[in-house]
């Protein structure tokens, strides 16, 4: 009995730690580390300030980000620009509102409440432009793509989505490094990206460059700096209620430790008389 | 409900105007506060405590997540997300009511195993038992038509793969089907009955829980030994010995809860349902939330569509007549040498089935690569046949035999005896029968 109980657990601790449902020849994201990982990580206000600016001057060319307002980056919890940085942010652009009196559309400056504006109209527009790929909205990628599988691996280190978009952006191999093979295989305005989850053939161009932007606090912008940046930034816009999710989690944790302490002392006691 | 005469005094003028007109602290004192119970009942008998506290808690995130939800095809998944990002704790209230979807089924998992163990489901108590079944079902179906609710991808393919099932029914499976759907697809109409059903289904399942309290209350609590109660000095009132230990419980049960909440909300979920439900696109994998994945592994380990549909079905249904296929007539699993080795296989199998359904059938087991489909291999496929065929061997034919041809080791004279022998093993012995 107690040896198939053992077994019981052994097994079950055993087939745990496998189980997957990785696509064919994807490679497992690398796993870089961020500051907001685990129950005591929070995000650094610094690195998602300038992760919104390689969104805003490279990413937002082609990918939305619908689920976004403006007034969201100066909420607790995530780049916590100011008020005033957030207006003049938002007035940079120009959004469309309307109709006025005589019924008619009519432009005007951004405003805080205003979601981030799409770079196309529709869903064709930007396959259209981008040789009928589709640049899939960025608000929620870090939550709806795993970086790496496995049952025990995905429940210690988390889905490794914010690791699969730095593996997507600094994946590339450079069309000079292709084997003839691959080279074959090549389809028009495609590039070979091992971590894309969708065949390793991507019909994002490689966005990212060394010096592509000029952070404001003089971090050097390498490759490597922008897809930390921007990929901490996108796990922001995926659960920008997390280091509050993660406060609360706390206390909740304290307040029912303490009642468990207490319930399990009176329990004793009301329990001494009985036998 | 019957078993046991109230002592109710009403104390005061307004208690005792009252009680004439509606004698309901007369039924809470005889039914909640001095209810008889076996006084040896173990943690595994809180979980019916915790079940009811997961229910309450599954029915009022729910009532208040529908205020900010969206059932259309083109709204659903934004306002889920709008309830994520902007609406006052939306984001604990979502996570609550997902996460509580998963911890009310570990809860009744748990809950079902010990009644098959302590073998709470022989007389008097298959009325009881059955209602339970029934019970889990209706929560099947209920965590079902939720989780098609934030329409993302998941819900969507996982609607279309489990409704189509019902097509595989001979003369009427067209038609149902398409009274599922509202048409002949999963669209904006599917959407908004299951949410209408997710709605009510809740409260069907509070009353069958009424219902089930009421059975037991008749019967009263099995406990680890099986014995039936046979004296007063077995039993203990439920308040405040049985109030205490089940506060203790569902706090800790709390925790736990609380754990997956707060610090990891999205892994018993699927990654892919944070993207908006495409009809278009077909994900990679489809496949059910955990808690049905063994039923999913016996549904794909029949080749044939009606007969993995009837397995599925079968696999449950069969849970109905489990107390006339346990053919030994004592109850619990601490006196049957045998049959708790046979329990506890049955508890792997059912785990190993889990796994399972949870791959591509043809990859090797536990693996994500394909199998060489000309040589022998230990597929998911192949495992969860295997399972499937051992899971019902264990209710048709492990349970009858067993009960003929099992000697069980000597009961207790009574509870107390079964009390008393344990907290002082060198003065008491077990006596025979
Ligand atoms: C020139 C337009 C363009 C720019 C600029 C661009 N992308 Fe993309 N991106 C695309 C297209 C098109 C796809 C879809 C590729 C496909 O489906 O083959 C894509 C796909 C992706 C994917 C993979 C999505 C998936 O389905 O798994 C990620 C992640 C991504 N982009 C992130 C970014 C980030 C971050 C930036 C900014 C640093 C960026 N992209 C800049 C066009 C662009
Ligand atoms: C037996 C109790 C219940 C169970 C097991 C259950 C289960 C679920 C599940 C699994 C989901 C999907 C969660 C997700 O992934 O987002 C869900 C969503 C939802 N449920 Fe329930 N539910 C129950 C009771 C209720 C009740 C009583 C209501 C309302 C009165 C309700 C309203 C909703 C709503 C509005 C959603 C969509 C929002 C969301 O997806 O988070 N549920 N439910």
């Amino acid at each position: 009995m107690n040896v198939l109980k053992t077994l019981a657990i052994a097994a079950a601790g055993l087939v745990l730690s496998f189980g997957a449902a990785q696509a064919e020849g994807q490679k497992t994201a690398k796993d870089i580390s961020y500051s907001f990982e685990w129950p005591f990580g929070h995000f650094d206000r610094e690195q998602l300030q300038r992760g919104y600016k390689v969104y805003k001057e490279v990413c937002s060319n082609c990918h939305a980000m619908h689920q976004m307002s403006f007034r969201n980056l100066s909420q607790p919890g995530g780049p916590e620009f100011s008020d005033e940085q957030v207006k003049a942010l938002a007035a940079g652009y120009q959004v469309q509102d309307g109709p006025n009196e005589t019924g008619d559309m009519f432009e005007r400056p951004g405003l805080p409440s205003d979601r981030f504006p799409s770079p196309f109209p529709n869903e064709q527009a930007s396959r259209a432009a981008n040789g009928g790929a589709y640049p899939p909205d960025l608000s929620l990628i870090t939550k709806s793509r795993p970086g790496w599988y496995g049952t025990i691996n995905q429940l210690i280190n988390g889905i490794g989505g914010p690791q699969y978009v730095y593996s997507v952006l600094t994946g590339y191999t450079p069309d000079d490094q292709l084997t003839e093979e691959l080279k074959k295989e090549q389809p028009e305005g495609k590039y070979h990206n091992p971590y894309f989850a969708n065949g390793h053939w991507i019909g994002m161009p490689p966005p990212l460059s060394d010096g592509a932007v000029t952070f404001d606090d003089g971090t050097p912008s390498t490759v490597d700096q922008m897809a930390r940046d921007v990929s901490a930034f996108l796990a922001w816009t995926a659960e920008p209620k997390m280091e509050q999710r993660k406060r609360t989690g706390f206390m909740v944790m304290i307040f029912l430790g303490i009642l468990a302490s207490l319930l399990y002392l009176v329990k004793k006691k009301v329990w001494a008389d009985v036998h | 409900m019957s078993g046991h005469a109230s002592n109710y005094q009403p104390k005061s003028a307004f208690a005792k105007w009252f009680h004439e007109r509606l004698p309901i602290m007369d039924m809470v004192q005889g039914q909640v506060l001095d209810f008889p119970t076996p006084k040896n009942l173990n943690y595994f008998w809180t979980f019916g405590g915790i079940l009811a506290v997961m229910l309450l808690i599954q029915i009022v995130t729910g009532v208040v997540l529908a205020m900010h939800y969206t059932p259309h095809v083109d709204m659903a998944f934004d306002s889920v997300e709008h309830i994520m990002r902007d609406v006052n704790s939306g984001w604990m209230l979502r996570y609550m009511h997902a996460n509580g979807a998963s911890m009310f089924f570990i809860a009744v998992y748990i809950h079902m195993f010990r009644g098959m163990y302590y073998g709470s489901y022989k007389a008097p108590r298959e009325v009881l038992w059955m209602i339970g079944v029934l019970i889990y079902l209706i929560m099947m179906a209920t965590a079902f038509m939720g989780y098609v609710l934030p329409w993302g991808q998941m819900s969507f393919w996982g609607a279309k793969v489990i409704t189509n099932l019902f097509s595989a029914i001979p003369f009427f499976g067209d038609s149902i089907t398409t009274l599922l759907w509202g048409g002949y697809s999963v669209d904006n109409p599917t959407l908004n009955r299951f949410f209408s059903l997710h709605y009510l289904l809740p409260f069907v399942l509070a009353g069958l829980v009424i219902l089930h309290i009421w059975a037991l209350h008749v019967v009263g609590n099995n406990n680890p030994t099986g014995v039936s109660v046979k004296s007063a000095q077995d039993t203990i009132p439920f308040s405040p010995y049985y109030t205490v230990k089940d506060a203790f419980a569902i706090v800790v049960f709390l925790m736990f809860y609380a754990a997956w909440v707060f610090f990891s909300p999205n892994y018993l979920g699927h990654a892919i349902n944070y993207q908006e439900a495409n009809p278009l696109v077909t994900p990679a994998h489809i496949v059910p939330e955990w808690y049905y994945l063994p039923f999913y592994a016996i549904l794909r380990a029949i080749p044939d569509k009606l007969g993995g549909v009837i397995a599925m079905f079968g696999s449950i249904l069969i849970l109905f007549a489990l107390p006339w296929l346990d053919t030994s007539k004592v109850r619990s699993g601490n006196y049957r040498p045998i049959f708790k080795q046979f329990f506890w296989l049955f508890v792997i199998n059912c785990i190993i089935l889990g796994f399972a359904g949870s791959g591509a059938p043809d990859n090797y087991f536990l693996s994500h690569e394909a199998a060489n489909p000309d040589k022998w291999a230990l597929t998911y496929k192949l495992v969860g046949q295997i399972c499937t065929a051992y899971y019902f061997l264990h209710f048709l034919v492990i349970l009858p035999l067993l009960g003929l041809l099992e000697t069980p080791k000597p009961l207790p004279a009574s509870i107390s005896d079964a009390v008393l022998a344990r907290s002082n093993p060198s003065t008491a012995h077990v006596p025979a029968e």
